[in-house]
């Protein structure tokens, strides 16, 4: 393999949402792909419900494995305010995928807090190239809308540059058998959609 | 074989490949996952123990017994640990014993950021620390060799860098070794009175010049020659952020912690123009190297407090990064905090205490979320038991006054963990406590481990369950009830009556947690608001439960209930003054 230059992908989301599992599926993957590869994340307190986010990074030689400030080439957000959160540490020519859904933080909720309006407009100010994925819509005409983080995966997968069957290996190796299909279907849907 | 491993997972699998035959923790972030890992093989006899230093202690009984043994804990569990370690260091082994201790830089979930480097030297045992996964799984087999050699404990520090983070690591075949198949004592090794220890003393110090210059002889700790206007010292998880920040500069790779290299900095420092040492938290081997006579920058250019990146090596070294993105400056985003889960059975004992205005003398666990808005009803978080001791302090502090004005609040595990001893103390000395054991069923906050209340072991397997009222009414407490938290009248009854009494009381608040997977059943019918009926008073939103949504309109509001995050738990229901919420038909 050539060398080349490492990759940063950071996920971002909600506790629940499954940014976690997402994070392990493509992390495998560019192992399977032959890659150097290292992810991080934070777990601990009572996660459900707080903001989520799993560094994870591939490349030749991968040291560090937190994503520096300014170095994401694409920050794959499940969750619409959780991905103006981490704008800050874009690099020079980023791409956001995000997942046009709303989850209400508990402040907004309360009644305290106001949630920003037109998020996508505001993240293009940011990022000239940001795609906006309805991933729970794609779940649910898989048949579940739990293969929600497995969908967007398959939104991301079109841009990294591996066989379509490694995708598969690796989502069949994280997931219960019996679930695999339907998230392969999840995965696919999501993957042609332009 | 490769695959990808946290460090948590990488340190069971080095377990495994070094053939240990006992492992003991108490579950802690972030090293809970060694021991979730390490039950799947099966010749280890792994358990959760009650806390760390019985882990530790019965993982010396099984080394001294002479098979390898391992405890795991958090950082702060080396404290609760440190009785037994101390002397340890002194007994020394006779097969391999291993203590990993994960730090928690940043306090990601943690009380504070204790730099456990500082255990290593106090206890005067020596401290290998891995940078990666694969390290993680090596290094462990390195120290049971390490134990073995110099007939002493040896610690593996990670931080959360490592033990959460995940890379590749590469397989091996398992040690064989040699089961004892009896036990004999050595009275001067083992038992530590004054005459014994006084001779087991000087050996300590012997050991530790014999570990000194084997840390110079330690290919692990690696000299990385390349261009030598700069020289960094570095170990861990900083070692990978400094070569990331300086791929072309020299090295210095610590992997044993403690005692340092004092022949190889030496020499280093010789080759470079400029030295530095890249650590987080506490200037450790900043002020081992000052004290050699070497000089070099430290913390004068990397901070003390939180986490190290990339960018803190850049930042020191050569000065911020000149260009800044221009970008437009955002709105002030909503946080996003943890919060109980919807259905949390601790969210309706929170909401009372906030009503009746008394100080809470808090505790480690999910429960600790009650401290936040809107419950604001826990006032200390200091660590595991302190709760319990606190209220007596508070107690005795207050006298007659005090009688009603407080109360304990601890979660089953953290009280089986430290709080038992608290609870006998306020019994012996007279307390007038009431102290709230919130039951869930396990040890919630770190993943649901069970303990001795759960009646199940660490490999699923029944076994002897602990009675808590029995155990609360043997230390001496005569008033032991135990309510239903989803039941506020009944909590807030039982509270009044106990904490007004001149007399201790235990308060077992008993339901298990909503992750629960044997335990808990869910309720079934998710509630919704009626919006003609809802007045918008929003006393509802005060038990800040994530089902609840709040719609405001020009003049007041209305709540809603998202019916895909409801458990049908009832608190709200039992809030609402106009009957609005109700079960969906």
């Amino acid at each position: 393999m050539q060398d080349t230059k490492t990759t940063n992908i950071l996920m971002a989301g909600v506790g629940g949402q499954g940014v976690i599992l997402a994070s392990e599926i493509v992390a495998e993957a560019m192992l399977r792909a032959g890659y150097d590869v290292k992810k991080s994340e934070v777990h601990g307190m009572a996660q459900r419900g707080g903001s989520v986010t799993s560094h994870l990074r591939f490349g030749t030689k991968v040291y560090s494995p937190i994503i520096p400030d300014g170095e994401v080439d694409i920050l794959f957000s499940f969750e619409l305010l959780e991905t103006l959160r981490y704008v800050h540490m874009l690099g020079a020519h980023p791409l956001i995928i995000v997942n046009n859904q709303k989850i209400l933080p508990p402040s907004v909720i309360m009644g305290k807090d106001h949630y920003p309006d037109n998020i996508p407009d505001l993240l293009s100010q940011y990022c000239a190239r940001v795609h906006l994925v309805s991933a729970l819509d794609i779940a649910r005409s898989a048949g579940n809308p739990k293969a929600l983080n497995v969908a967007f995966v398959g939104a991301l997968s079109r841009h990294i540059d591996i066989p379509e069957s490694i995708w598969h290996d690796a989502i069949a190796a994280a997931l219960p058998p019996k679930i695999v299909d339907l998230n392969i279907k999840a995965f696919t849907l999501a993957r042609q959609n332009q | 074989m490769k695959v990808l491993l946290s460090g948590n997972e990488a340190i069971a699998r080095g377990a495994y490949e070094a053939g240990v035959r006992v492992a003991a923790a108490y579950p802690g972030t972030p090293s809970t996952e060694i021991l979730e890992t390490i039950v799947q093989y099966k010749d280890i006899n792994a358990e959760w123990s009650v806390n760390e230093k019985v882990a530790l202690e019965v993982a010396l009984g099984a080394a001294i017994a002479g098979v390898r043994a391992m405890a795991c804990m958090k950082h702060v569990g080396v404290n609760v640990a440190a009785d037994p370690l101390m002397t340890a260091s002194y007994t020394g082994i006779t097969a391999g014993l291993v203590i990993v201790t994960a730090d928690d830089p940043d306090m990601h979930s943690s009380q504070n950021e204790q730099d456990n480097r500082h255990y290593a030297r106090f206890a005067k045992v020596p401290m290998l620390e891995p940078a990666d996964s694969q390290e993680a799984k090596d290094f462990v087999k390195l120290a049971f060799e390490i134990s073995e050699r110099f007939d002493t404990p040896v610690f593996i520090r990670t931080t959360t860098r490592i033990s959460h983070a995940k890379s590749i690591v590469e397989f091996a075949e398992p040690e064989h070794r040699e089961l004892p198949h009896t036990i004999k004592p050595q009275f001067e090794k083992y038992v530590m009175l004054p005459r014994n220890a006084r001779l087991r003393h000087p050996q300590v110090e012997e050991r530790l010049k014999k570990l000194a210059a084997f840390a110079d002889e330690f290919d692990r700790n690696e000299l990385i020659l390349q261009e030598t206007d700069i020289g960094i010292i570095a170990s861990g998880t900083c070692y990978q952020y400094a070569r990331e920040a300086f791929p072309t500069k020299s090295f210095l790779k610590i992997a044993m912690a403690y005692p340092l290299p004092i022949k190889k900095i030496k020499y280093f420092a010789g080759l470079v123009d400029r030295l530095y040492v890249f650590e987080e938290l506490d200037p450790f081997y900043e002020e081992q190297i000052k004290a050699m006579g070497i000089a070099v920058t430290g913390k004068d250019v990397f901070p003390v407090c939180g986490e190290f990146s990339p960018i803190t090596a850049q930042n020191g070294i050569v000065g911020s990064r000149t260009h800044k993105p221009d970008v437009p400056s955002l709105p002030a985003l909503p946080p996003r905090p943890p919060n109980m889960c919807p259905g949390c059975p601790h969210r309706g004992v929170f909401y009372i205490l906030k009503q009746m205005k008394v100080f809470v003398s808090g505790d480690i666990g999910c429960y600790t979320l009650g401290g936040l808005p809107p419950l604001n009803a826990m006032h200390t978080c200091i660590c595991m038991g302190a709760s319990v001791s606190g209220a007596l302090g508070i107690d005795k502090a207050l006298g007659p006054n005090g009688l009603g004005k407080a109360v304990a609040v601890i979660g089953d595990s953290t009280f089986l963990h430290s709080g038992i001893t608290g609870l006998l103390d306020i019994a012996y000395n007279k307390g007038t406590c009431t102290v709230i054991i919130l039951d869930n069923r396990t040890t919630a906050m770190t993943g649901r481990q069970e303990h001795p209340g759960t009646g199940f072991t660490l490999q699923g397997q029944p076994t002897k369950q602990l009675n808590l009222p029995s155990l609360c009414a043997a230390l001496g407490i005569d008033h032991v009830r135990v309510v239903n938290p989803y039941n506020l009248a009944e909590v807030a009854a039982a509270l009044r009556e106990e904490i007004e009494r001149p007399e201790p009381s235990v308060i077992i608040s008993q339901a298990p947690c909503v992750l629960h997977r044997r335990e808990y059943n869910p309720p079934g019918t998710p509630f919704t608001v009626n919006a003609s009926a809802c007045i918008g008073c929003m006393a509802c939103l005060q038990l800040g439960c994530p089902a609840l949504v709040w719609h405001p309109a020009e003049k007041s509001g209305t709540a809603s209930i998202n019916s895909a995050l409801c458990t049908g738990c009832t608190l709200c229901a039992q809030i609402c003054k106009k009957e609005a919420i109700q079960a969906e038909a």
